[in-house]
C-alpha cells in the first residue's frame, strides 16, 4: 500500500505508507496520564497538534485524540497504554488498518481539497487536524505544510475519495 | 447551506458536519414501568412542534462527534444560538444581553 497514485499538473496525490494509527478516549482530568504512556504531551484545544519525534497526536474532541507513531512500535504503545488502564480509565482502539491516508502536495493542493470539503480549509493552522466530510465521506484532515495535507478515510470510502481527487486533478491540470 | 455554531469546537463550520436529533430538553421518565400507555406515548411521540423558537439536538458528528442544543426560529431558520449539552435553555433576555 505505497503506490504512487498521480502527479499532475500542480497537485500530487500518493497512497501514505501505514503508520501506527490510535483513537484515545479518555477523560481530560486524566490527560497527564495517557500524555506520559505515550511520549507526548497531548494537545487540549480541539484541532489542535502536536509533534515530538517520530510521534504526533491531534485533539479531535473534547476527550478524544488522534495518535500517530511508526509502525514498529505499535505494541509496545498498547502495552504501554495497559500498564496504566487501573488508574486511568480510558479507551485505546487500534485503527492502524482501519485508514488509509493520502497525501496531498503541489501548490494547488489545498484547491484540490476544496473540491470536495465544505469548510474553509484556511483556517486549519500547519500542524493541525480537523475532522471533516469530503463529499459525504469522513475524513481526517492533517495539515502539515501551507499546501501539504495528509486525508485519512475509512478504507471502504477510499476508492470513492480517491476517484474524485483523481478527477478534479485532471479537471485542475485542464486549467479549470 | 445553514452555518452552525458548534460550542464544543467553539467554531463556526457547514451544515454538512452536523446531524439533526429531535427536540431537546426531553427527560426520560426515572420509572418507565410505572407509567401509563399514554404517558409513554406523550414520552416517546409527542412532540411541541413549534412554530418560532425551537430547541433542538444537534450532533456534530463528522466533527467533535458531541451533542450540543441549539434554539432555532423554525419560521426563519435562523439559529438564535447553541448550547452544550446539560445547560439550562437560555432565556431570550440573556440573550438579547449578549447581542
Amino acid at each position: 500500500m505505497n503506490a504512487h497514485v498521480s502527479s499532475l499538473g500542480d497537485a500530487a496525490l500518493s497512497l501514505l505508507p501505514p503508520v501506527a494509527r490510535f483513537n484515545l478516549r479518555i477523560a481530560p482530568a486524566d490527560l497527564a496520564a495517557a500524555a506520559k504512556a505515550f511520549g507526548v504531551d497531548l494537545p487540549t484545544r480541539i484541532g489542535q497538534g502536536v509533534h515530538q519525534g517520530a510521534r504526533s497526536a491531534w485533539c479531535l474532541g473534547p476527550d478524544e485524540w488522534l495518535l500517530h507513531a511508526p509502525e514498529a512500535e505499535q505494541a509496545a504503545i498498547v502495552a504501554a497504554f495497559d500498564a496504566i488502564r487501573p488508574s486511568a480509565a480510558h479507551s485505546l482502539t487500534v485503527i492502524s488498518d482501519r485508514e488509509v491516508t493520502y497525501g496531498l502536495s503541489g501548490a494547488r493542493a489545498t484547491e484540490l481539497l476544496t473540491t470536495g470539503c465544505p469548510i474553509d480549509l484556511r483556517r486549519i493552522a500547519v500542524g493541525d487536524a480537523k475532522r471533516t466530510v469530503f463529499d459525504s465521506a469522513q475524513v481526517v484532515l492533517l495539515r502539515d505544510g501551507s499546501q501539504d495535507w495528509r486525508l485519512e478515510v475509512w478504507r471502504s470510502f477510499a476508492p470513492h475519495v480517491e476517484a474524485l481527487l483523481t478527477t478534479a486533478q485532471h479537471e485542475l491540470a485542464a486549467g479549470f | 447551506m445553514l452555518l452552525i455554531h458548534c460550542p464544543y469546537c467553539e467554531d463556526t463550520l457547514p451544515e454538512l458536519e452536523f446531524a439533526y436529533a429531535g427536540e431537546a430538553h426531553i427527560v426520560r421518565p426515572q420509572d418507565p414501568s410505572a407509567l401509563s400507555d399514554e404517558e409513554w406515548r406523550d414520552f416517546l411521540f409527542i412532540r411541541t412542534n413549534v412554530k418560532g423558537v425551537h430547541a433542538e439536538r444537534w450532533r456534530h458528528v463528522n466533527g467533535c462527534g458531541r451533542f450540543f442544543n441549539a434554539l432555532r426560529d423554525t419560521v426563519s431558520d435562523r439559529f438564535v444560538t447553541t448550547y452544550k449539552a446539560g445547560e439550562a435553555r437560555p432565556e431570550p433576555e440573556t440573550l438579547e444581553a449578549a447581542e
